[in-house]
């Protein structure tokens, strides 16, 4: 795969290969030497960050997080190694490498976030580094696709649980993750706790592609191979089962939680489990097997006895170990043979006997077989199910026996049956992986071997510290390989038995399962259609809305401020009962110059003349300027006559050149348009009745009458207002007319010559001045 | 004469709401004046009338003596007018410009910026 790219001459894929390496190897050792401490006890380093929201930058550093930050940095170191030589020629290489730091640092600061707002900015860089990295390939369509349906799955995910989160901040009334984990009793109590729960497990599940939103998983494969590697073994998915196992001691332990997690984790695993076995592309089946791990992790954590989170826990590593291995083994296999398909492999280990050793590890440890530590994590598992109450046990049981059988016989479809027999034709002629390709598989397949050898090790640094923190309490953690005659063990042999009966037989349920499925709902064609169906209502809404109907447009604008303002009067009782009706004392002047605004608007609403329209407007102009004269105010009137003679004739000018206008007759009476009028018209007298009815505040007036004259000389008291006390206004309108005059100038220069009228136009031009 | 001069701010509203809501362009612009000349009235009408006694300040004094008109709306009133008016004279060549570029003022025929054909797509 690697091979199709320009070649571009980078050794160990140059400075940023060596960067992308030595980053997570220098962690990992300082995460290493920090153990000893950790093991011991919880660490909190807190800096302000946002200290009006309450957000801090604070650490929390306890087993847990000392699990996933080894996890991440260790496999991470295997898989940067990998990938330059993998990718190290690719013309992009920079590009990825930045993204999967990117990616590793959204990780653990996922997992070392001390504060739930810390932890979601975290959450969503990982969800948009993976989105990066799945659509890295950014030429395929498929690639694109696949990302987009992650970024938007676990997107969407990541904002129901920011709610969660919200809620959980308010109801602790702290983000700190230390205080939030210190009051469980007090949230498990609390009325929103169900509301909570919910938004978080929306969360997680999304991340850890929990059943029925799984789907976006397996397409994630479309990420390069040693993407997938890390994506599916330490970082992203794990992401889930992180908040879940951190936010045990805060949310768990209810039924609420215990059958959700339980029911689906358990579903999740076997249905998986199933999937996976329907596959052919082996990088696909390692795919839903990741899907399986989740959904153990899930049941475990939800059961939430001693020994199902230390199940959880040792499964934990376990599963990153065997899984990062088996995806960087497919690598090497799809890169040497050029095929990932298991029917046509066979026989690799002639030809790539390390491979073949680092794939067997793996395999050994997936499929539970001693002395691998998947031995041991298998045990506890069918022991913590087993000592489960009532109906618990033996759902539990059951699951996680089906799913055991089943990852045996995906251990032996991927790394036994690929590797055994004659050395096959292949696309490629099969030829061993370069040692970086192999040094990270073979480190982890070997760790596999040696924890399982020395598992009080691994109990005692990391697996006991962990199921402390999950479990917010103290709890022995004895782990061992031998633990004599008893129920998981027989279990334990039962499984391989299954196991290989149905290995032997895999081919033909392969074969029956593609059947199976054909007829299946199908969640990927489901998202599909969920996508397209937005996208219509999207459309649907903007063509409801946005109709590009000016009227339209105007209608709702007109409607809403009048049920508006009118429902704000009557509910808030504007509307006084002391209207006096004065009409006594009107002189017949003001009588005359009202009924002459009132006719001169009616007509210029009624005409369809253009010319008794400009006329009456004029009318009702002059008016204004009347009513101006009446009232004391001289000024305003000279310039109300002014203004309303240029418009008049403005309008009447540019009249002269535009079309008639139609008829009232032809063009009708809109109701609903006069409805809308007449309602936003009785509103505004409303309002004007109501102001009138308050006491009238005469204090700004009366600064102005009296400092009118000693302060600024004038003894008009307007103009003085105009050009002293409130001069900034009076240049801001000249500014306005300023801007109005160059933009109609601009407007009117650059218009075309000649004028596109309209058949039968000219000629009625002149007639319609004289009517 | 207060509640009169609200009742035709009222027809003013209506008259310039109606002919706001017209497809034809230039009906449109008539309501903007009408309203323009509305809101100028509110403005004045909220000071309160007072007829007969503009807000000067007679020679030799420091004060105006006795009640005068309110002075402050008068002088928004006066800027009020001013922008209607640059307001006005825009929209006016805009409707202009409009018309010799598009050969319609029926707003629903503008179609420029959002063709009809986007619509009759789906």
């Amino acid at each position: 795969m690697a091979e199709d790219y320009p070649k571009v001459d980078r050794v160990m894929g140059g400075v940023a290969g060596l960067i992308s390496i030595a980053v997570p190897a220098v962690l990992f050792l300082y995460f290493i030497m920090l153990a000893p401490q950790i093991a011991m006890d919880a660490q909190v380093w807190a800096a302000e960050w946002v200290p009006s929201l309450g957000i801090s930058l604070s650490v929390l550093m306890d087993g847990l997080s000392l699990t996933f930050a080894l996890l991440i940095t260790g496999i991470g170191t295997a898989v940067t190694l990998y990938s330059a030589q993998y990718l190290g020629d690719h013309p992009d290489y920079p590009r990825f490498v930045s993204y999967l730091l990117m990616f590793m640092v959204g990780m653990l600061g996922l997992v070392l976030a001390g504060n739930l707002i810390t932890l979601f900015v975290f959450w969503e860089v990982t969800t948009i580094a993976s989105y990066l990295l799945i659509g890295f390939n950014a030429d395929s369509a498929k690639s694109r696709r696949s990302a987009l349906q992650a970024l938007l799955v676990t997107g969407t995910g990541g904002l129901v649980m920011l709610a969660g989160m919200i809620i959980l901040g308010s109801v602790v009334g702290s983000f700190e993750i230390a205080e939030i984990l210190g009051s469980g009793d007090m949230i498990r109590a609390h009325p929103w706790y169900m509301a909570i729960l919910l938004l978080f497990l929306a969360g997680a599940f999304t991340k850890s592609a929990q059943f029925p939103l799984h789907f976006w998983l397996p397409n994630a494969m479309a990420a390069p191979t040693p993407v997938s590697a890390y994506l599916h073994s330490a970082t992203m998915v794990k992401g889930g089962i992180y908040l879940m196992a951190r936010m045990n001691p805060a949310l768990g332990g209810t039924s609420a939680w215990f059958w959700i997690l339980v029911l689906f984790g358990g579903f999740t695993a076997v249905f998986a489990s199933v999937l996976a076995l329907r596959q052919t592309d082996i990088k696909q089946v390692l795919a839903y097997t990741t899907l399986m791990a989740l959904g153990t992790l899930t049941m475990f954590i939800g059961a939430g006895t001693d020994y199902a989170i230390i199940a959880a826990m040792l499964f934990l590593v376990v599963h990153s170990l065997y899984k990062a291995a088996l995806f960087l083994v497919i690598g090497i296999v799809d890169h040497g043979t050029g095929t990932r398909e298991a029917p046509v492999l066979r026989g690799l280990r002639h030809a790539m006997p390390l491979t073949a050793l680092a794939a067997a590890l793996a395999a050994i440890s997936m499929a539970g077989i001693p002395p691998m530590i998947g031995f041991i994590g298998k045990e506890f598992m069918y022991k913590a199910g087993l000592g489960l109450p009532g109906l618990g046990a033996a759902w539990v049981t059951v699951m996680i026996f089906a799913a055991s059988v089943l990852m045996f016989v995906v251990a032996g479809i991927v790394a036994l049956r690929p590797f055994m027999g004659e050395l096959a034709k292949t696309p490629k002629p099969a030829h061993e992986g370069p040692w970086p390709m192999l040094a990270g598989p073979l480190v982890l397949g070997a760790l596999s071997l040696l924890f399982g050898i020395l598992p009080s090790t691994v109990g005692f640094y990391f697996v006991a510290p962990a199921t402390r923190a999950v479990l917010g309490m103290d709890a022995e953690v004895h782990l061992y390989l031998w633990g004599g005659f008893n129920a998981a063990l027989l279990l334990s042999v039962l499984t391989f038995l299954a196991g290989w009966l149905i290995y032997r037989r895999h081919e033909a349920i392969r074969a029956r399962l593609a059947v199976a499925e054909a007829k299946a709902p199908n969640f990927d064609r489901g998202w599909d259609n969920v996508l397209d169906g937005l996208k219509a209502l999207a459309a649907w809404q903007t063509r409801l809305i946005q109709t590009g109907s000016l009227q339209r447009y105007m209608a709702v604008m007109f409607a809403t401020f009048a049920l508006l303002v009118g429902a704000t009067l009557i509910l808030r009782g504007g509307m006084g009962s002391g209207i006096n009706y004065d009409a006594e004392g009107v002189h017949p002047i003001q009588w005359t110059v009202l009924a002459l605004i009132a006719m001169g608007a009616g007509l210029s609403t009624w005409t369809s003349s253009r010319m008794t329209a400009i006329t009456a407007l004029g009318v009702v102009g002059i008016g204004v300027a009347l009513l101006f004269i009446i009232f004391s105010a001289p000024d305003v009137a000279i310039t109300q006559l002014l203004v309303e003679v240029l418009v008049v004739v403005l309008v009447a000018l540019v009249m002269l050149r535009l079309p008639h206008l139609p008829s009232r007759a032809k063009s009708g009476f809109r109701a609903g348009h006069a409805a809308i009028a007449a309602a936003v018209g009785l509103v505004t007298t409303a309002v004007m009745i109501a102001v009138l009815q308050t006491p009238f505040d005469r204090r700004l007036t009366d600064f102005f009458e009296i400092a009118s004259y000693p302060d600024a000389h004038g003894r008009n008291i307007v103009n003085v207002i105009l050009v002293d006390f409130r001069a900034t206004d009076t240049f801001g309108e000249i500014v306005v007319v300023v801007i109005a005059a160059i933009a109609a100038y601009a407007l009117l220069r650059g218009a075309p010559g000649a004028s596109p009228t309209p058949a039968g136009e000219p000629g009625a031009r002149g007639e319609e001045e004289k009517a | 004469m207060e509640l009169l001069l609200a009742l035709t701010i009222g027809i003013l509203v209506a008259c310039a709401v109606y002919l706001m809501l017209d497809r034809n362009v230039i009906r449109f612009l008539f309501g903007l004046i009408l309203l323009s000349n509305a809101a100028n009235l509110l403005i004045f009408l909220s000071g309160r009338l007072t007829a007969g006694a503009p807000p000067l300040i007679d020679e030799g004094l420091y004060a105006p003596t006795g009640v005068v008109a309110n002075a402050l709306p008068q002088a928004l009133v006066l800027t009020a007018i001013v922008i209607g008016f640059g307001l006005l004279a825009f929209t006016l060549a805009l409707v202009y410009r409009t018309y010799r570029s598009l050969g319609t003022v029926n707003s629903d025929e503008m179609r420029v910026a959002e063709p009809v054909a986007q619509e009759a797509r789906r």
